[in-house]
Order: structure tokens, then sequence, then C-alpha cells
């Protein structure tokens, strides 16, 4: 098992909250907040792409998913009861068995494993879609990370990135705001240094033969305190690519 | 919406058994009926039970309900509509007058005419019965398990993924989510313990269908008189459905009286615009009161209807407040679903209260304190309210917020279903 990527200091610090990943008013409300513009935009995405039912109960049967970096099963869950077969991989093993926990409570079947992206491509295994949603920004070797990344896609799937962009007014929002300002999210959660750029995600992707497919920025507005899809890209963004069938 | 949560039914050897469902619906009123609908017709794969404690059949009711604009859309939406329009005395215009009883000539103080839209009368009058019978016949076709006569007796939430109700017959269900529509006292809401905000007025509300002797053309009336609003709306055939309240004694010595003597009394109220009056039904009291539960929603519990708000009827907005819930909540529970959410989960339910609490909250108030401004008969209150009107009647752009909100249709970014837009 290759561990390069994981940054030990960060698993600590996830591991220690990942109790509350499950209480929507609690540490991670801010992530309870953010699940249904992304978990809608993973819909309309993997539907569209995979020409599947939208008006079904299960309009994911017959996909398998792979969530990388977990944490609680927070979007794992959603994925589950769209009918996918789930795979969710984080690197803190208390986060994995809290998100097992809470599956089968819900009578959801996923598989869980305390294992890092590397190793899935060492036993060669494949995805039809592949979640990177909120992770990028907590690696140590990005590029290392994505490649990885790209390898789990089969050929003809799909892979979504969801991060913070490294910009000026992303570190007033993000760091100043979020942490310091309104407090949703504990100091040190993020480093500015780590944010990723579009640009940045693109190249990476692009050497993993990788085609992106759209991109789209992830705003908050405040007085309905929700977040919305936009146009503008300089904070929050997600980024969809694709990987070419025969490749 | 996972296999736990698919109707899986078993039936134990003594008879008990135990569905399991997506959502359960408590109360088989027009609010719950039409929920069950809108589910169903927009997730067709949604599992749905409905539970009332009568039998489901369309009740021997003689009057008749404004359904407005708004509301028609819902029904429309989900395919209702067409049947009800059918039996329905369309409203095309309102007018209301601020009088004294005994008055004949009374002054028009705000006239709403016509139409809210493309060729759309602001409200209609439906019987209740027409409206019974196209809900009761749609819940049949599509597909929701009925359980009634029976009720609910013990609510068990120990299970955070599942909520878990016993009925009197034994039979349970496992529902991802509970709807309490159940009525002003809802039994859901008092097993969550769910408070609620009370105000009993010393007033009782009134209803009876009259007969009279001119046409009503089409006119709903609003007169405030100063015992509180006595409302006439358009029935077919030189009817009237009358909606009024009085002093809680007056009421009761008004209906100890006998037939002529109550049209008379009827007449005085209404000034002379509709000629002699005859009683087509019996006057009906009860007393009002207007509850507002402190929260809408409870784990795994969402209140709807008069379960979550019972205001005071002086605008008419009880069934278009409780179909409102209706709108909002079924669209929250379905985007929640599609994105494969816990339609239960408790922030999916705060959406839902976030949604409709202020609309809620605002509509009693407004309603409370129009009461509280117009049954009464001081002359500087009066001169001031009358002014008030006159003015409302002529700034366009209020008295055109106004005729929206009574139309129910205020708003862009309300609920789809309100604006006639499937979810």
């Amino acid at each position: 098992m290759s561990d390069t990527t994981i940054n030990p200091a960060e698993i600590d610090r996830f591991n220690a909250m990942a109790d509350e990943w499950w209480d929507p008013t609690g540490k991670f409300r801010p992530l309870h907040k953010f699940n249904p513009v992304r978990l809608a935009y993973i819909r309309e995405k993997v539907i569209g792409h995979f020409g599947l039912d939208g008006l079904a109960r299960e309009p994911f049967k017959g996909l398998s998913i792979l969530d990388v970096g977990c944490g609680g099963g927070l979007l794992c869950e959603p994925m589950a009861r769209l009918g996918a077969t789930v795979t969710g991989i984080d690197p803190g093993d208390k986060n994995v068995k809290i998100a097992a926990l809470h599956a089968e409570r819900s009578g959801l079947e996923i598989d869980y494993r305390a294992v890092t992206a590397e190793s899935l491509v060492e036993k060669g295994e494949q995805f039809d879609v592949v979640l990177n949603m909120e992770v990028v920004e907590h690696v140590a070797d990005v590029d290392l990370y994505l490649s990885s990344c790209a390898k789990l896609v089969k050929p003809g799937g799909l892979m979504f990135v969801a991060t913070i962009n490294r910009t000026a007014r992303a570190f007033a929002l993000a760091i100043v705001g979020a942490e310091y300002v309104l407090k949703w999210l504990p100091r040190g959660t993020h480093q500015y240094s780590k944010f990723v750029t579009p640009e940045e995600i693109t190249s990476v992707l692009k050497r993993s033969k990788m085609t992106i497919a759209d991109r789209c920025g992830v705003s908050y507005a405040p007085l309905e305190d929700r977040w919305r899809k936009s146009r503008d890209m300089g904070v929050n963004y997600m980024i969809l690519a694709a990987k070419p069938r025969g490749n | 919406m996972t296999q736990s949560q698919t109707r899986a039914e078993t039936r134990a050897d003594s008879g008990a058994r135990t569905v399991g469902c997506d959502i359960a619906i408590i109360g088989g009123g027009p609010v719950g009926l039409t929920l069950a609908i809108a589910l169903k017709r927009f997730a067709p794969g949604m599992e749905i039970v409905l539970v009332d404690a009568r039998p489901l059949a369309v009740p021997k009711d003689e009057r008749s309900t404004a359904i407005s604009a708004g509301v028609s859309s819902v029904f429309d939406a989900i395919g209702v509509w067409a049947p009800m329009a059918k039996g329905a005395e369309p409203i095309r215009s309102m007018k209301i007058t601020d009088s004294g009883k005994g008055d004949l000539y009374r002054p028009l103080f705000l006239g709403f005419e016509g139409h809210v839209g493309s060729g759309q009368p602001f409200a209609h009058m439906v019987p209740n019965r027409i409206t019974a019978e196209a809900l009761i016949g749609a819940i049949t076709d599509c597909g929701v398990e009925v359980i009634a006569p029976d009720k609910v007796v013990d609510r068990d939430i120990s299970n955070p993924v599942k909520a878990r109700l016993t009925l009197e017959s034994g039979t349970t269900i496992e529902a991802a989510l509970v709807i309490g529509a159940d009525g002003g006292r809802s039994a859901l809401r008092a097993m969550a313990g769910i408070d609620v905000i009370r105000h009993d007025y010393d007033q009782m509300g009134l209803v009876a269908t009259i007969g009279h002797e001119f046409d009503h053309d089409g006119v709903a009336y609003e007169h405030f008189l100063p015992a509180g609003p006595f409302a006439s709306l358009p029935l077919p055939d030189r009817q009237s459905s009358l909606v009024w309240t009085e002093r809680t004694k007056d009421a009761q010595a008004l209906m100890a009286l006998d037939e002529d003597a109550i049209a008379r009394e009827i007449e005085q109220r209404m000034g002379s615009t509709l000629g002699k009056v005859t009683l087509k039904s019996p006057v009906q009291g009860f007393p009002l009161a207007m509850v507002l539960a402190r929260s809408m929603v409870a784990e795994r519990l969402a209140l709807v209807g008069d379960a979550a708000h019972v205001v005071h009827p002086i605008a008419g907005q009880g069934l278009n407040l409780g179909l409102k819930d209706v709108a909002a909540l079924a669209e929250v529970i379905i985007e929640a679903a599609r994105i494969g959410e816990d339609i239960g989960a408790p922030d999916v339910l705060e959406r839902y209260q976030r949604w409709r609490r202020f609309d809620t909250a605002l509509m009693a108030m407004v309603t409370d304190g129009m009461n509280r401004l117009f049954s009464n008969d001081i002359a500087p209150v009066r001169i001031a309210r009358d002014i008030g009107l006159g003015v409302v009647d002529r700034i366009g752009p209020l008295k055109k917020a106004m005729i929206g909100h009574a139309a129910g249709i205020s708003g862009s970014d309300g609920p789809k279903l309100l604006r006639g837009i499937g979810i």
C-alpha cells in the first residue's frame, strides 16, 4: 500500500471530527448545506452521460461509483439510494467505521474501505464514476493523486472534481470568512497554499487522457442560506471529466 | 428509496401486519389527499400509505369552499382540476364594504375586478362534495395504499432512520417520513410534543347556504360589520354560500331562531344587493380560535394544513394555506428523493419549515389583525380603516399585490405547484 499522497496531520484532524459527520447542525453543517447542490449536479450529469431514466426510482442502478475521501458517507448514501453500487474510501479508519455503521442503520449496502486511491490502482480496480469532492485541497501531491484517480475511471466513465480555487477571494471567503468570521469550519481546516486552480486540475486531467466535459462555479446565497450553481469559479467550483472509450 | 424503505409487508400469526413505506400520510382530508396525489404524480416510484380515522368516502356536505387561483393551479398540475371546474362557480369580482348592520346602501371601499391573469377568475366556489369526489377518485387510481378507518395510537422514533407508527387495529407502519395532515386537533402533533400558540376569540364562525332574489353576477361580497366580517360567495342558480362571524353570545341566540327569523337577520347583515333571502341549509357554528404550531416539523414528522396552523377564517385562507404547505412540502420531498437524500432527515424537513414558516405566521397575524381592526365600531377606528381601504383602492400596485395574495399566487419564487408547474 502506498500512502504517499496522505498528509498524516490531516488524517488526525478529521478523525477527531468524525463523530459529528452526520449532525446537520454540528461541525459539518457547511457540508450538509453544500450537499444538495453537488448531488443535483452529479445526478444531472450522470443521467445525461449514461442516458439513464430520470423518472426511475433508482436511476443509477447498474453503475459502479467510487467516492474518494468519503468521510462519514454524506455522498455515498445518496448514491446508494439512487441505486448505484457504491465504494467509499477514506484514509481515516474511524471515518470508515462511522460511515459503515450509519449505512447499516440506514439499510444501505456500501463497501467502505480504509485505503488510498493508489492502493485501488495497484489492484487494478475501475469504476463508472469516480467522485473527488472537496478532497483535492487536502492532499499532499495533487498531480499524483489526480492521475491515480483518473486510472480508476473505466473507459467511457466520468470523474467529478469539486474544490476551492486559489484566489484572493477564496482566501477571504473560505478561510477568513468560513473559519474565522462565521466559524462554519474549525480553524486550520483549509490552507491557502493547498487550494488548486481549475487550470491546474484541467492540465493534470488532460495529461491523464481525460476530456473536460463541463465546469461550473458554486456560490453561496446568504439570504437563502443555500448554495447554488453559478458561472463564478473564483471560489468553489466543480469540474467534470470524461474518459474516452478504448483508452 | 432503499430496500428497507420499499413496501414490505409481513404478517405475524397474530394477524397484526407491518407495512413499510417511504411516506405515511395521516389524515385523508383535502390537504392529505392532495399531497399524496402530488407525490405519486411526480415521483411514481415513491411508496405512500394514507391513514384516516374515518372510511374514505365522499362526505354528505352541502357546503362549498372558495378555491383561490393559486390552489386551482395545484389541482390542475396534479390532474384533478377538470372535474372540479365543471361543478365550480367562478368568482369574477370581489367587493368589500365597511358598514353598520342594517345599512341598506353599502358604499364600496374596495373592489377587486375580474381577473388575475390570462382570463383566469381569481377564485372559484367549489362544492366540497365535488372536491372530495375528484381527490378520492384520483387517490384510488394512483396507487396509494389507503388504510381507513384506522388511527395512530403510538409513534416510536427510537430507530434513527425510520418512524414506526402503531395503529388501533394493531397494524404497524414503518416510514422514512410521517406527515401529520390530521387537522386542528392533530394527534401526531401532540404525540411529537409540539406546543401550540393558541388564541381563542370570543367569536363564532357561522356558515350557511342561502337562496336569494337577485343574480349575484359572480360577485363575492365581504362586509366588515361591527361584529366581524360577513362574506357571501356566489354559488350556481341564485344561491350563495355565507361565512361570517358573530360574538359567541349573539351567534348562539341567532342559531336558536326559526328559519324565517334567521333569514331576516341575514338580510340585515347583507344589505339590499341580493334581495330577499331564504335559507337552503341550517346555520352551523363553530368557535373561532387561532392555533399556530410552534414548529412545523419534528423527528421524521412534518405537519401540513390545520395541524400546523388554524387561522381566523376572515380572509378565507385556511385551505389555501394548507395547500401552499402541500405545494412546498411535495417539492422539498421530491427534490430530496431525486438527489438520493434521506427524505425524513432533519435538514430536509428544515427546508420545508423555512419555506412555509414566514408565510404562515404572517397570514395568522394579518388575519388576526384584520379581525381586531374590523370587529369594532369605534368611530375613529372606522374612519381610519375606511380611509385606509379607500387609499388601497386607488393605488394600483398595492391593490394588485392584495389581489395576488388573495388569489394565492404572489411571489415568483414560490412552490412550483402553486404556479401550475410540475415538480
